[in-house]
């Protein structure tokens, strides 16, 4: 199914979910609304021609101008189609809801980039610093992070 | 073969009151240890903090981290785009030409650049003698894994022809930043085609020796089979790939089912677990699929070389590689599964943004999963069988 038949069911059946779609891309992207991830995923997991059963990355992202988002590379094993998803949240409110629960392995991806860039994933079952450690402050990954001096009272070389 | 356990491997848990000859009651409390971060059978620096009932695992939650070099956070920092393949090199440190072509690849498709035919196929040389010689330390420290000694002597004999072949083509034996973007760093030494082709000869007997020796050793068998059963369709939603999915039953190869470089152009098989010796998916399963595409790679090898067209080693591509704002996920399938890079620019001469989709980090991620209520010395054939290294893992 191409990335235009999929915008198309999806916006029939969520309508304003889809916020936007960009069908053009060398891979296309469907933006959707970070509250209602996870009932759109269900959806694109398990119908009959979507099965998107396969979730093979999630990357967070920091877009500068206080702008985050999590990208979401799909694909189906059964129909070999793949379509990219996007969520957008604001650094003062760096909320997604989380579809841990819809892949089992959208978690600790989803918990990297909580770790390294502070994206909240609501209803995420662990949401917990994954490769740094437990009380690191900051995130890293964000285009405005400082290195800070002291660790625990060691200083950070670099 | 006798199946010696019944399934699924659940174990009768510790009854909770025992009671000493004078009556004195003896509570049995779970138990809480680690495993890590440096156990032996961990494979480099990973802390398993394991819940045990007596001998048996009631959870095991994994602490990564420990060889965390902020690959990501670099590769943001670097002055151009081929800048980043000597990191790429340290990720999976054991399949480095696989992390390598998976990099190049992703640039390449960005700017749309098309490699010469000479490059494909020394490409694809390069990337399955690395997938032999991983195989190769994955299928030898599982064997020490479970107490054979001998057949990780033996692969590592083996390996060393590999990095030997590694070494005079590119100087380095473990991380070559060989293949570049557009195409290699140089060409092929003199003599090289003769070593390979001699190296297929010699190798192929020799995995007739590691399955008698290994493979299908009863001792081997019994610590194996049967035991981490990972269903395929968990697999498929934890993401698992590579090995660790055929070995499922998920007949599912980013080679064929993806296609990148000229893989298409050659005869071999994908291989996945059907549970001879014991269920579909176990740690045997695991351990055979390696065995079994290591022969495919021969195979792949031996026609490339027969093919091998003459030509340049290095495509037209701009001094600066500056990408227009665009961004890709490119997926390729190293000897640990699916490694895919997102590359972001912003237009220019580095990446805005770089994620590795590394294998070894969302296989581990099922073990969890597939390790609740086995025996703790199991978890270690559980381990090893995912076969991850933790330098991808952490990153």
């Amino acid at each position: 199914m191409t990335a235009e038949e999929i915008h198309k069911n999806l916006q029939a059946r969520f309508g304003d979910a889809i916020v936007e779609a960009k069908l053009d891309a060398p891979q296309s992207f469907l933006v959707l609304d970070p509250k209602r991830m996870k009932e759109v995923c269900l959806f694109l997991r398990d119908e009959e021609s979507l099965q998107f059963d396969f979730c093979s990355c999630v990357s967070g992202v920091d877009y500068k101008e206080g702008k985050l988002g999590a990208i979401y590379h799909l694909a189906s094993m059964v129909h070999k189609h793949k379509i990219v998803l996007k969520a957008f949240c604001t650094v003062e409110n760096p909320h997604i809801q989380s579809v841990a629960s819809v892949w089992g392995g959208a978690d600790w991806h989803e918990r990297e980039a909580y770790d390294l860039l502070g994206i909240i994933f609501d209803e995420h079952p662990d949401l917990r610093r994954i490769l740094l450690p437990y009380d690191w402050e900051g995130y890293p990954l964000r285009k405005d992070y400082k290195v800070p001096e002291f660790y625990n009272g060691m200083k950070v070389p670099y | 073969m006798t199946e010696t356990r019944s399934l699924p491997t659940r174990y009768v848990t510790h009854p909770g009151e025992l009671k000493t000859s004078s009556g004195r009651s003896l509570r049995t409390d779970e138990m809480i240890i680690n495993m890590g971060p440096q156990h032996p059978s961990t494979h480099g620096v990973l802390r398993l903090e394991v819940v045990l009932d007596g001998e048996i695992v009631v959870d095991v939650i994994p602490h990564i981290g420990y060889l965390h070099r902020c690959f990501e956070k670099h590769a943001e920092h670097m002055t151009n785009y081929q800048q980043v393949i000597p990191y790429c090199d340290r990720m999976d440190y054991l399949s480095s030409m696989n992390n390598d072509w998976a990099y190049a690849l992703a640039v390449e498709r960005m700017l749309k650049i098309e490699v010469p035919p000479r490059v494909e196929t020394i490409r694809v040389i390069m990337a399955e003698l690395q997938r032999i010689a991983s195989h190769l330390i994955a299928v030898g420290t599982y064997g020490i894994d479970m107490g054979a000694f001998t057949p990780f002597l033996w692969a590592f004999r083996d390996r060393e022809r590999i990095l030997d072949l590694f070494e005079m083509t590119c100087g380095a034996r473990l991380l070559y930043n060989y293949i570049w973007i557009g195409g290699l760093s140089h060409d092929l030494p003199p003599g090289f085609v003769e070593k390979a082709k001699a190296f297929c000869t010699y190798f192929k007997p020799n995995m007739k020796e590691l399955n008698d020796l290994l493979s299908y050793n009863e001792i081997f068998v019994k610590r194996t089979a049967h035991v981490g059963v990972l269903p395929a369709d968990v697999a498929i939603n934890y993401g698992v790939s590579g090995p660790t999915l055929r070995a499922s039953g998920v007949n599912w190869d980013l080679r064929r089912d993806d296609p990148y470089g000229i893989y298409d152009k050659f005869e071999w098989e994908v291989q996945v677990g059907k549970g001879e010796r014991g269920t579909t998916g176990d740690c045997w399963d695991r351990y055979i699929v390696k065995i079994r595409e290591m022969e495919q790679s021969v195979r792949i090898i031996e026609q490339a070389l027969a093919a091998l067209p003459e030509g340049n080693v290095q495509a037209a591509i701009p001094k600066r590689i500056r990408p227009d704002s665009a961004e890709i996920y490119v997926r390729t399938e190293t000897a640990r599964g699916e490694l895919g890079f997102y590359v972001v620019s912003d237009g220019t001469a580095s990446p805005y943004r770089l994620k590795a989709r590394a294998p070894a980090f969302v296989n581990l991620s099922v073990l969890p999963k597939i390790s609740r209520g086995c025996l703790l010395g199991d978890l270690v054939a559980i381990v090893g069988s995912i076969d991850i290294v933790l330098g991808e893992v952490d990153r």
